[in-house]
């Protein structure tokens, strides 16, 4: 496998109002890698994906994608690079109005002539990959507990197999059953289709389950990059505070302060 | 607040550059959807949908309105016109056709849809955007503008002038159950003066007042809801700001397009 850079960000940088939340960060992401960003709450995290997808407009920055800068691109070139993204939303970003099948084929059936049968097949194989049963299919977001939204939108974020997934905390609130069962999915999909995955996760079985390389976020930055095995003998603090969880250490002077 | 060279021409000043931000916002927003209205693909299910809402179940809340408007215009018109005239039938059909098919007719039936839908359209669309749903559909490959907005103005616009001839026959029919059973006026007297001064061109302007009207609410709904603040507090406001705005607006553009046909 190659090592070139998927998506590149450099000197990224956003503020809403006088709350600067990225601060000129850098970041690089090899083809076919697993990465994993982690950090504190509200740090940023979810931002940054959203700036990568160009759903919140950067201050300043670049950031390119197979060598196509994206920040202020057109909007053909952002339609364009958007289709090689499957994005899981931290609380999963369900359309209300659909039913669970609709939701997950949603992207899927787009230019595809597929008739109803096909379509159902398709979304009833993308559910039972992630551990749901057929009885979903014909229900309402609404109708289905928070976890089982998630793994809906887990499926409908990977069903078309694009190039490159970000997960935002797939497997915060499930069962770990559940959660062993998306880390497999999220793992085979990097593995066998070669995709480029990002994921934000706090929850450690899972990131040693499933990425390759971890990257740190803290004050706007990547404050520390490297394999997943090297995060627990760090000399760094702040990341060896949160990986072990301590309750004392610099992330909750930092959290005192902010 | 500090080293501002005029400071008590801050405040206002801020004010002023908030309204030309948000009007320069609303403007984009209305170009983009009308853009995108006119553009494939064409969700008609989405259409259909917003058809059946705006269209079908309002009707009872303006059936009402104008029903009961008709019946008062009716009662109005009478104690205003006996004082001076003795020929009750004809006056009092003139005042409840004109200002039915005219006035009533139209405001009402945009004021109460905005209250319904206009409401319904900025909280639906603003849990979208609380949600992430809107951004979800922008990465798989959906225009929110094509999706979410232009079928919402599209069916708004068409359904309106639909809506405000239900009412207008309704209103007028509201008059005449007064004139007749109340007043006590002759039926086929009152029909033929009703007949009499029912003009095309106060039933179109209407219409068109009407569509005009389905513009403003279905636009201020969507507007407030793409741009909501965060949280159920932020959908909260975006309501009742489409609620007001409409309402408000719908009220204006009523004047101006009165005027704009007055002829004395
Ligand atoms: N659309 C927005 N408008 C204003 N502030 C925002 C917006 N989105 C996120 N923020 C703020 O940015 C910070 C980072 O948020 P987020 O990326 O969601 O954190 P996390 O790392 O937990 O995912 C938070 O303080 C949040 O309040
Ligand atoms: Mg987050």
């Amino acid at each position: 496998m190659t090592m070139s850079t998927q998506i590149k960000i450099k000197g990224l940088s956003k503020a809403f109002g006088e709350k600067v939340v990225l601060d000129n960060l850098d970041l690089d992401i090899p083809k076919g890698k697993s990465i994993a960003v982690i950090g504190a709450s509200g740090t940023g995290k979810s931002v940054l994906l959203k700036c990568v997808l160009g759903l919140i407009e950067a201050d300043q920055g670049s950031i390119t994608v197979d060598g196509v800068e994206t920040l202020g691109a057109s909007r053909q070139t952002r339609e364009d690079v958007l289709k090689k993204f499957g994005m899981l939303f931290q609380g999963g970003a369900l359309f209300d109005s659909l039913k669970i099948w609709e939701n997950v084929v949603f992207r899927y059936r787009q230019g595809k002539n597929l008739n109803l049968a096909e379509l159902r097949d398709a979304a009833e194989q993308a559910l039972a990959d992630v551990n749901l049963e057929p009885r979903v299919m014909d229900l309402y977001p609404a109708e289905i507990s928070g976890g089982m939204q998630k793994r809906v939108a887990l499926a409908r974020a990977v069903v078309d197999r694009p190039e490159i997934l970000l997960f935002d905390e797939p497997t915060t609130g499930l069962d770990p059953i559940t959660s062993g069962v998306i880390n497999r999915l999220i793992r085979s999909a990097v593995d066998r289709l070669g995709a480029t995955a990002i994921t934000i996760s706090h929850d450690m079985t899972s990131i040693r389950a499933i990425a390759d390389d971890v990257a740190m976020l803290h004050g706007g930055r990547v404050i520390w990059k490297g394999p997943v095995g090297d995060m627990d003998q760090t000399d760094n603090p702040i990341l060896d505070q949160f990986v072990h969880g301590y309750a004392e250490g610099p992330l909750t002077r930092y959290a005192e302060q902010a | 607040m500090k080293n501002h060279p005029i400071p008590f021409l801050q405040i206002p000043g801020q004010a002023a550059l908030v309204l030309l931000q948000q009007l320069g916002r609303l403007a984009m927003f209305t170009g983009q959807a009308v853009f995108w209205a006119m553009r494939p693909p064409y969700y008609w299910r989405q259409v259909w949908r917003q058809v059946i809402d705006i269209g079908y179940y309002s009707l009872p809340v303006v059936g009402l309105t104008t029903l009961f408007s008709g019946m008062v215009i009716a009662l109005q018109s009478y104690t205003g016109t006996s004082r001076f005239s003795a020929e009750g039938e004809s006056s009092v059909a003139t005042v409840v056709v004109l200002i039915v098919t005219r006035e009533l007719g139209p405001v009402l039936a945009g004021l109460m849809v905005a209250g319904r839908i206009g409401a319904s359209m900025a909280a639906e669309i603003g849990t979208m955007r609380v949600t992430d749903q809107i951004d979800a559909l922008d990465t798989l490959a959906t225009r929110p503008m094509q999706y979410l907005i232009a079928p919402r103005v599209l069916a708004a616009t068409l359904c309106l002038p639909f809506l405000v001839l239900v009412g207008d026959i309704i209103g007028v029919f509201g008059g005449y159950v007064v004139a007749i059973y109340q007043l006590g006026f002759n039926p086929s007297a009152y029909l033929a003066s009703t007949m009499q001064y029912l003009e095309a061109f106060d039933v179109i302007l209407g219409l068109i007042k009407a569509a005009v009207f389905g513009f403003i609410l279905s636009v201020m709904g969507c507007f407030h809801g793409y741009y909501s603040g965060r949280g159920a507090e932020g959908v909260g406001r975006a309501t009742t700001n489409a609620v007001v705005y409409s309402a408000i607006l719908i009220l204006v553009a009523d004047f101006i397009i009165t005027g704009l046909v007055f002829v004395r």
